[in-house]
């Protein structure tokens, strides 16, 4: 391999980590913007998207891939997408005028319930993933690009792409994206602003569930912890891209996988896990507004 | 067409307003004054459903509002311009005027009240695509006055629209509140600038630490020597 064939290969692994980061990260984003909060049971969600997903695989059988993919990803996205609602109604939404603390330590409860919850059901070993696409892959010029990948950028491109449209050009849109600046004066212009919240949750929760998913069919297999140490990464990864930002998630997900995919291609993959939280660290320390997160004056 | 019967409220434990009583005649500007901290400001919220009523009733339109959640009230045809403007500064002018309009399905209808809006307040039209954020102090009070429009409220609270704005621009605010007065709309308005207040309405009413201490028509509180040397400077 040369230089350029394994910096473009690491190009490639990272991209396709930061598409799952991404995904997950966008949850963790939108509900700061609208509740300021952190939602620590996020990162379960998304497990828990993953084994909806692995449920899902395993009772469809003899249709083609693409369109167990599909049934997989929306069974998924509506299973998360309630639990996300749900868990807003019922941790979240009482103690909205609680003290910062207050919530941070339910969302880390309802954390464990989640973990809890699944390994009760789909015990504490791993659970492999049926394939769900087919195991191709494509070289071009000594670098291996695989369908895995593909439908993984596939997927999570379709799915930025639709929340920018929704975000930006809907009614719904704009009402999250005021309800993010200021809930009182929402609540005086007629907006629901509780469920306005409530949505939010939903899709974010609906996004994570295809993070799951792919990052199921990515590694294989599915463990009830997984959700801890991806869902601090996809935190980091909007924190890089400046909490509360949509587009920042995004931009903050496929950084944090490039840099993951390069340290582990140069330096060692047993180091994969530290470099993002030593950026983790250094942006708290040096830039905590994030790469987009530079704020807008609120008042002229 | 609103009436307050006795209402105390306020945030926490603790009551802002201790039984206060006023009425709001169709058609009306009705002026609310009082020194800072008397419970104005609460009174438009107890109004709206932003602070809980605990005594007294609220009627509007002869339906009790108590205990309504804001958006309900604004359904019913209040709208609140809420003290500071509270635009939405990352949202542009015509996104901010769209969020008014919220809970309206009458999309024609809403097409030309911006339209009659923008004839109103020709800036914002020419601003429609910028951020609110960006608009000067006048241009954002405008905004918030439009933005509450946008609702077809029957009933306007306009809480002290003239807040830090230039003496010039605190007339044209007012030159337009006295407008929409004339074109029917009926006015609740909060304001620090008793003299100008009592110039547009047409009743008014002096809060004193939550508890009403006068009530007259507005030429006759001007002349009111204790409301001159309280509130229009000697």
């Amino acid at each position: 391999m040369t230089p350029l064939q394994l910096f473009l290969q690491q190009l490639a692994n990272g991209l396709t980590l930061g598409a799952i980061y991404a995904l997950i990260a966008l949850g963790y984003t939108m509900v700061y913007g609208v509740v300021q909060l952190i939602n620590f049971a996020h990162g379960e969600i998304f497990m828990v998207g993953a084994y909806a997903a692995l449920t899902v695989a395993l009772a469809i059988t003899g249709a083609p891939w693409w369109a167990v993919l599909a049934v997989c990803a929306l069974g998924a996205m509506a299973l998360c997408g309630a639990l996300g609602w749900a868990t807003e109604r019922v941790a979240y939404r009482p103690i909205r005028s609680a003290p910062r603390l207050n919530a941070l330590i339910t969302a880390i409860g309802m954390s464990f319930v989640l973990q809890n919850l699944v390994m009760r059901i789909y015990g504490a070993t791993d659970r492999r993933f049926p394939e769900l696409w087919p195991a191709v892959r494509w070289q071009w010029g000594g670098v291996t690009v695989t369908l895995t990948q593909v439908v993984v950028w596939g997927t999570a491109a379709l799915l930025m792409v639709g929340l920018q449209w929704l975000v930006m050009r809907t009614r719904l849109g704009v009402a999250m994206r005021a309800t993010s600046q200021d809930v009182a004066a929402c609540a005086l212009l007629g907006i629901p602003v509780n469920r306005i919240i409530a949505v939010t949750f939903a899709l974010g929760s609906a996004l994570a569930a295809v993070g799951g998913m792919l990052f199921g069919g990515y590694y294989g297999t599915i463990n009830f912890h997984d959700g801890y140490l991806t869902g601090l990464k996809a935190f980091t990864a909007a924190v890089l891209g400046g909490i509360g930002n949509i587009p920042g998630a995004m931009v903050g997900g496929v950084v944090l996988g490039l840099l993951e995919g390069l340290g582990a291609g140069y330096l060692s993959s047993q180091w994969k896990n530290v470099f993002a939280f030593v950026i983790l660290v250094c942006l708290l320390l040096f830039k905590p507004t994030g790469l987009l997160g530079e704020r807008v004056a609120d008042r002229a | 067409m609103l009436r307050l019967d006795g209402i105390a409220a306020g945030y926490g434990r603790t009551n802002c307003l201790h039984g206060v009583s006023l009425e709001v005649r169709e058609g009306e500007v009705v002026a609310l004054l009082g020194a800072n901290g008397a419970g104005k400001t609460t009174t438009l919220m107890a109004i709206s459903g932003l602070v809980p009523v605990r005594q007294g009733r609220v009627v509007f339109q002869g339906r009790a509002l108590g205990g309504l959640p804001p958006a309900d009230v604004v359904g019913l045809g209040i709208s609140h311009v809420p003290e500071g403007r509270r635009i939405l500064p990352r949202l542009t002018v015509l996104e901010n005027l769209e969020l008014g309009g919220y809970l309206r399905r009458d999309r024609p209808a809403l097409r030309q009240d911006l339209e009659r809006l923008y004839e109103l307040f020709p800036v914002l039209g020419e601003r429609r695509r910028q951020l609110a954020g960006t608009l000067s102090g006048g241009e954002q009070q405008m905004l918030a006055i439009a933005r509450g429009l946008m609702a077809r409220p029957k009933l306007l609270l306009l809480d002290e629209p003239s807040l830090g704005l230039s003496p010039k621009l605190v007339v044209t605010i007012f030159e337009t509140i006295a407008r929409l007065n004339r074109e029917g709309m009926t006015i609740l308005l909060v304001e620090q600038n008793a003299y100008l207040a009592l110039r547009i309405a047409h009743r008014g009413y002096v809060l004193e630490a939550g508890r009403l201490a006068l009530t007259d028509t507005a030429p006759n509180l001007a002349q009111n020597p204790q409301v001159k040397s309280a509130y229009l400077g000697g």
